[in-house]
């Protein structure tokens, strides 16, 4: 195969990694939203913790994403 | 048209004036540029919100004092009271990221011809900051708490047959904190801008490859960039926010290392 070719398919690959990152943040805003119209008066105290969970999470993602930019630009 | 399409390029560091010091290449680039910027215009806007000191604020003064409860309220709510005495620290961090996020969002900045320049996009930049953080919650954490800041690693209450592993990935997670750290908002801005340019290119070849026609079907891209914009400015609040956090998150492990 061409090493060029082998690259674009790298990197593409690389890009499935994203898939785990969408549905982790998915579940985080679901949950907070399922937990924030139960309670919604202890909404407000948690937005820390969703950001924190939301970076957390979607750190993984990024590193899958800069992955496939290294591969295709680097 | 030759019009260059390149997402890569605005990321180029350019020399505006050579200087040469102690055989060391210190020359002042487009980057230096735009930190000195983000600090001066910090300063101006802060010294002139601020200069009053009016008993009734006035709009410039509220504004002030809303971005300085904002981050108190952060830093309190995640770290604690005795945690303020970090205050200016995160402070600075969380107004240089923001700052250098937004004017980093500006199409033709400076003056036209010129392109801005995102400074939280190049990794030296974002890791310089983390590895600052880092640093602070391992050195105040050792001088404060001496040989107990330890505990960190060994958390309690955990059956003694996995205490070996959990105090293990507690190690490897405390040592790779700088490295998320500084990728997270180096790589959410770097992927951020180089979608836009993709989709602002996109326009250009169209026009390039279908002539007056390509200029109706450039709205659809057009569109896109224009939301992708929207999105961006979010994204550009929202990391300056979660580095804050993560900063003071952190930080509540120095003060605190027990739990």
């Amino acid at each position: 195969m061409d090493a060029e070719a082998a690259r674009y398919i790298g990197a593409g690959l690389a890009c499935l990694g994203m898939l785990g990152a969408a549905v982790g943040v998915g579940n985080i805003f679901g949950s907070f939203l399922q937990g924030a119209m139960r309670n919604p008066s202890a909404a407000q105290q948690q937005f820390g913790n969703l950001i924190f969970g939301f970076a957390v999470t979607e750190a993984l993602g990024i590193f899958s994403l800069l992955i496939a930019l290294l591969a295709l630009f680097g | 048209m030759a019009a260059d399409t390149n997402p890569i390029k605005q990321f180029e560091v350019h020399t505006l004036f050579e200087f040469e010091a102690f055989g060391l290449n210190l020359a002042f680039t487009n980057s230096s540029f735009f930190m000195v910027l983000t600090t001066v215009l910090t300063i101006v806007l802060f010294s002139f919100a601020m200069g009053s000191r009016a008993m009734i604020p006035n709009r410039a003064q509220s504004v002030a004092e809303i971005i300085y409860g904002f981050v108190a309220d952060m830093l309190r709510s995640t770290a604690g009271s005795d945690a303020l005495r970090f205050f200016p620290f995160v402070f600075t961090l969380f107004i240089f990221i923001l700052v250098a996020n937004m004017l980093g969002m500006f199409p033709y900045f400076p003056a036209p011809g010129w392109h801005s320049f995102t400074i939280t996009s190049h990794i030296i930049v974002t890791a310089a900051l983390a590895m600052s953080v880092w640093l602070t919650v391992l050195v105040y954490g050792l001088f404060k708490h001496g040989f107990k800041f330890f505990k960190l690693f060994v958390p309690s209450g955990v059956p003694l047959y996995i205490l070996p592993f959990v105090t293990l990935i507690e190690i490897i997670s405390f040592i790779s904190r700088p490295v998320s750290h500084s990728v997270r908002l180096f790589a959410n801005m770097l992927a951020g801008h180089i979608l836009l340019k993709v989709f602002a290119g996109f326009i250009v070849m169209l026009a390039g490859a279908l002539g007056a026609a390509g200029y109706l079907v450039g709205i659809l891209p057009f569109a896109m960039t224009l939301a992708l914009t929207a999105l961006e400015f979010l994204v550009a609040f929202l990391q300056a926010y979660v580095f804050a956090i993560l900063t003071c998150i952190y930080l509540s492990d120095a003060l605190h290392p027990g739990h």
